[in-house]
């Protein structure tokens, strides 16, 4: 899946490598950005400034660290959670009832990609509550496996595997389809 | 190790959201280089993951990487005019040595204005010195129009008798003249035409008497060779028939010496 010799063409300085990155990753990176900010023209603004930040800092890029994927997960966030502190007050308050990402699928009606709506939309109807709560922290807004626990008071383990349990039902969906 | 296990544990989930810390991760990575299996479950997470996040997202952004891709270009731009620039700064290094150079000049100039200056100071002080001198001419001359003035006051006071000294036997070409005034008793010896006074000797001014020819000293002619205009103002309170001028020894004598008689002149009777 993740295509080394892809990162590495990119971390040469491709351009068609870039493009396919862009292809490849955009879509779910701008859906991250989207869940933390929830404003769809500020998210298009992050977006590109985080795909500006892959092409420029590619070389940054040590896969013993972590998955591609991760790295650009972290850009994405902190990208997304330095505008929201920049914009101060206002949109804190704003912030408060930010939506997390059920409630962004429960309320739109405009999903990006529809095949993947009813299948994700169904998964959303049989989650746990834990489940939506655990992947909401730490997948959509970077909390650490020990913020999480402390979050949702929840022994460290727990978090491991309460999780593990709330993707392979995410996984059993997909694969479904 | 027991793969399924370190499947099962969850930890590959945490590791593709970022949670774990750094030592942890590190300690993935090489678990799922060594472990093929590792490696498949990490992708099908990753990719079940990618695929939820996508769903919330409000649109394929498929169009905006035209947009950053025009942004990059411009960048480059950019970068490649800072790169220009860099070239730019070698012609500056030029401007600075031509900069320096103008310096170089200017210092030198300085030199020589300072040369300049030293010497036009020195002609100004020497031109204020003649300037000086000038005007100590000109307060001369002012002292000596008024001294002529006061000659010719004198000469002209209705008062005053001009007694003309002819030479004797010892300067026949001798001549002076006495100018008497009666009035405020004074007399000024125009003693122009005198020769001067040998060394060690001066001339000394006798009013007389004639009958009995009795001689009255009225003074010496002081500093007869320093005095320019040779006019000299003696007092004299005397009723003198007549004037002599004798050579006598320095400091005078208390009579005549007649042998060294230079010029003479009776006082023509007053009207």
């Amino acid at each position: 899946m993740q295509q080394d010799g892809l990162i590495l063409e990119l971390q040469n300085g491709n351009q068609k490598a870039f493009e396919r990155i862009y292809e490849l990753y955009s879509e779910s990176v701008f859906g991250i950005i989207y869940s933390i900010v929830n404003d769809q023209k500020i998210a298009e603004e992050i977006l590109q400034d985080v795909f500006m930040k892959i092409w420029e800092n590619a070389s940054s890029y040590n896969s013993s660290k972590g998955r591609f994927f991760t790295w650009i997960l972290n850009i994405a966030r902190n990208a997304s959670i330095d505008q929201l502190r920049s914009k101060g007050h206002k949109n804190r308050q704003k912030n408060l009832k930010a939506e997390n990402f059920v409630d962004i699928l429960e309320s739109s009606s405009n999903f990006s990609s529809k095949t993947d709506a009813i299948g994700i939309q169904k998964y959303i109807d049989i989650l746990k509550p834990v489940c939506k709560k655990l992947i909401d922290l730490l997948f959509f807004k970077g909390y650490t496996q020990k913020e999480t626990a402390e979050e949702l008071k929840m022994p460290l383990g727990t978090v491991k595997t309460r999780n593990r349990a709330c993707i392979n039902q995410l996984r059993g969906i997909l694969v479904e389809k | 190790m027991d793969i399924n296990e370190y499947i099962e544990s969850g930890i590959l989930e945490l590791y593709v959201y970022g949670a774990l810390t750094e030592a942890e991760s590190l300690e993935v990575s090489t678990a799922l280089k060594k472990h093929p299996e590792i490696l498949k479950e990490v992708e099908e997470i990753e990719y079940a993951l990618r695929r939820l996040s996508s769903s919330i997202a409000p649109y394929n952004p498929e169009a905006l990487l035209a947009a950053i891709t025009a942004k990059l270009t411009a960048k480059n731009a950019k970068i490649r005019t800072l790169d220009t620039s860099t070239t730019k700064s070698r012609r500056t290094n030029w401007v600075a040595w031509i900069g320096w150079a103008a310096c170089l000049l200017f210092i030198v100039g300085l030199f020589f204005m300072i040369g300049d200056n030293n010497n036009l100071r020195e002609q100004l002080t020497k031109e204020k010195a003649k300037n000086a001198k000038f005007e100590q001419q000109i307060a001369d001359a002012r002292d000596d129009k008024e001294n002529a003035e006061e000659l010719l006051a004198v000469i002209r006071d209705k008062n005053v008798s001009k007694i003309p000294l002819g030479g004797q036997t010892v300067a026949p070409d001798a001549f002076a003249t006495v100018y008497w005034n009666k009035k405020e008793n004074r007399a000024y010896v125009d003693a122009k035409d005198l020769p001067e006074p040998p060394r060690g000797k001066v001339y000394q001014v006798w009013s007389l008497k004639l009958d009995p020819l009795t001689p009255t000293s009225i003074g010496l002619l002081a500093d007869f060779v320093d005095d320019e205009n040779k006019i000299f103002e003696l007092s004299n309170a005397n009723e003198s028939e007549a004037f002599g001028i004798t050579l006598e020894p320095e400091g005078g004598s208390k009579a005549p010496t007649m042998e060294q008689l230079y010029v003479l002149g009776q006082v023509t009777a007053t009207p």
